[in-house]
């Protein structure tokens, strides 16, 4: 039997390693990675709610489902605008994107 | 059940009993027997491969109204066992510069993926490898891996050329996901169930006749998802130099090679599952070896197909490819599960018989087919063509004598 | 340690390894390949969920779609020279003493929580999810609406994805 706590623990250090992605990459594709595990963090954490606590209703899988559909539109808007960043600038590293600085 | 009837799951109950004898838990037991279960029908499968090799060849040379291997043995069956101790031999010349783990992970990705789509496929009554509740999904999901498998390869030989076969290749397979999966979601709303052989059992009618556009939909796409003529700018000599398995030599490019017959060939027999009805036949439910029998002659013609196909059509390019799949089996695909839904909902509310349904369906389809085509023919009557130049040029003149 | 529970392991240490390989490697096309490597981590975390159905809608969709997505950009967004020099923010202590806050801040405030150590109830192998979940996204009285907002949201994502990339204005 495998207590929720072990799928908590889990979801918080993908979570966490997630968010060193963001914080740390220069690559912009690469903090968009970062965003990614973040994102399948959250939805190990809503299946394994759903699972342990609440096996009879939908709400966690339709909410888990919604999350899948927000990431993919998400991955598909930000690499397409990184491409069209990439066009113009020739570069996607995130420090250099700098135009509309003061 | 006898073991001529019913030989798998006499020999599966025989094999069970046995272990359980020598005194391993039943987990344990469980575990082994899907082991033993996946290697065989692993072997099985890429054994058959040799059998299409020879078929193909046989075949394609008929069509061409030539003999085909004919020497090696009789009508050449021992060619493609030949052709396997060849490639078996080559070296491995692994180039300059590539990735080592991926470059070598790319071809055994390729086979894999090809080889998890056998384990919905329901032999025959009874005999599934894993009977999943989602198994239509994971048909598409084990696509999705091939075409992973493809870009490793590209990607990893480290060389222009091989990196854009593999992004046309991706580009075109994963385009075609789009219609494939429209087009398997009809029988999946037909039968009520996304469990293959639960499709299978559903099948009183097959749906070849129940909604024929959704099989020439999945036909077509998966035509072009395997990579077949006329879709097979994936591995177009004359183009693109081989594409994204360039770098690859003796086994490995064999393993691409077998992974590409055994994907037509897997694709056949969903396609014969899906369509044709499976394991379904006279006497079929009586004695389930006869279920197999039709199951392979049905995969078997749509294999045939698919090699007639190739031998008759020539390639397309790859944008005219793209027009075909977004401009035409998209939105044809999608008004066919729209249509499709609602009258299934309709004959679910009126509870009209099994019948009655049929014919609603063929007739929805037959409209449909109707519309699409009448829409392409006035799109195409209303292009604006380039007229041919009118006289023909002679390539090379002969010099003008000059006296007479 | 019963076979779950190694099992359970085997696709954690999966996921998290691949996980620190995608923050950590330096050129961004072995990251796209380790974060597939994690999402197929996730997809068999789900299935010991007993939710196959996400398990292989995360295959279809993350490694089928994203992933590869991922991999087109990095492969198109790369200059030669552009993965030599660090990879990193000059900041990244910071941003790893901040990841590591955040973990044990969850990890504090979840194992305080009244349900922490639940067991996972019964659950019969042929209760109908599937189903279940088909008929909630399309009742009235359920989840119809955030699933057709949803739609409308992937289709403007589409639009938007295919304006933004389109390259020279035709």
């Amino acid at each position: 039997m495998i207590p929720l706590s072990w799928y908590l623990i889990l979801a918080a250090a993908l979570f966490s390693i997630g968010l060193y992605g963001v914080l740390a990459r220069k690559n912009a594709v690469a903090i968009l990675m970062g965003v990614e595990l973040m994102l399948n963090a959250v939805n190990i954490n809503l299946v394994a709610f759903w699972r342990y606590l609440d096996v009879d209703t939908v709400a966690g899988q339709a909410f888990a489902l919604m999350v899948f559909a927000v990431a993919a539109a998400e991955v598909a808007v930000g690499l397409a605008l990184f491409i069209a960043l990439y066009r113009r600038r020739g570069t996607v590293v995130a420090d250099e994107i700098d135009l509309m600085k003061w | 059940m006898s073991f001529f009837s019913d030989p798998v799951n006499s020999i599966i109950l025989w094999l069970r009993n046995l272990l359980i004898g020598w005194g391993l838990s039943t987990g344990g037991v469980t575990l082994i027997m899907k082991a033993l279960g996946v290697m065989v029908l692993s072997t099985l499968a890429l054994l058959l491969v040799i059998f299409l090799i020879w078929l193909e060849r046989k075949l394609a040379a008929r069509f061409q109204q030539r003999l085909g291997p004919n020497r090696v043995g009789p009508y050449g069956l021992i060619q493609p066992i030949a052709d396997v101790i060849k490639i078996f031999t080559k070296e491995h010349i692994t180039p300059f510069g590539v990735e080592g783990f991926l470059y070598n992970l790319a071809p055994i990705l390729s086979v894999a993926a090809v080889l998890m789509l056998w384990a919905v496929i329901p032999l025959y009554k009874g005999v599934v490898g894993a009977d999943l509740n989602v198994g239509v999904l994971y048909l598409v999901a084990a696509g999705a891996l091939g075409t992973l498998a493809i870009l490793l390869a590209g990607w990893s030989s480290n060389n222009k050329y091989a990196l854009v076969g593999a992004f046309r290749t991706v580009a075109q397979m994963v385009s075609y996901e789009v219609p494939t999966v429209i087009s398997l979601l009809v029988p999946v709303l037909l039968a009520g169930t996304m469990s293959v052989s639960g499709i299978v059992e559903q099948q009183k009618v097959i749906y070849l006749l129940v909604s024929p556009v959704a099989a020439l939909l999945f036909f077509l796409s998966s035509l072009a998802e395997i990579g077949r003529t006329p879709f097979d700018l994936m591995e177009a000599e004359s183009e693109i130099v081989a594409g994204f398995h360039i770098e690859y030599s003796g086994l490995k490019f064999g393993m691409f090679y077998v992974g590409e017959f055994l994907h037509a060939f897997t694709v056949s027999a969903l396609f014969a599952v899906l369509f044709l009805g499976g394991w379904r036949g006279w006497g079929a439910e009586s004695f389930p070896l006869l279920g197999l029998v039709y199951f392979m002659l049905k995969s078997f013609l749509v294999y045939f197909l698919v090699v007639w196909v190739r031998s008759t059509l020539p390639r397309v390019r790859i944008d005219q490819m793209l027009n075909f799949n977004w401009k035409f089996l998209t939105p044809v695909g999608l008004i066919l599960l729209v249509a499709t839904a609602v009258v299934q909902k309709v004959i679910l509310i009126s509870g009209a018989s099994y019948g009655v349904m049929v014919l609603s369906h063929l007739v929805v389809n037959v409209l449909i087919l109707w519309v699409a085509f009448r829409i392409v023919e006035t799109r195409e009557a209303r292009r604006p063509r380039r007229q041919p130049v009118a006289q023909p040029r002679p390539v090379a003149r002969p010099p003008e004598v000059t006296q007479a | 340690m019963t076979v779950e529970q190694f099992v359970f392991l085997v696709f954690a240490v999966i996921t998290l390894g691949a996980a620190l390989m995608v923050v950590t490697d330096r050129k961004v096309i072995h990251s796209a390949l380790w974060l597939i490597l994690s999402l197929f981590g996730v997809a068999g975390l789900y299935v010991l969920l007993n939710a196959g159905f996400f398990a292989v809608v995360q295959v279809v969709v993350y490694i089928g779609a994203i992933a590869i997505l991922f991999i087109f950009a990095a492969m198109l967004t790369r200059k030669a020279m552009e993965d030599v020099g660090p990879q990193v923010n000059p900041g990244w202590p910071a941003a790893a003493l901040i990841g590591g806050v955040v973990f044990v801040a969850l990890a504090w405030m979840l194992s305080h929580w009244g349900q922490f150590m639940a067991l996972p109830p019964a659950f019969a192998d042929d209760t109908p999810t599937l189903t279940q979940l088909g008929v909630a996204l399309v009742s009235p009285d359920a989840y119809v609406i955030p699933f057709e907002i949803a739609s409308v949201l992937l289709v403007a994502a589409m639009v938007g994805a295919l304006y933004a990339a389109w390259g020279k204005k035709k």
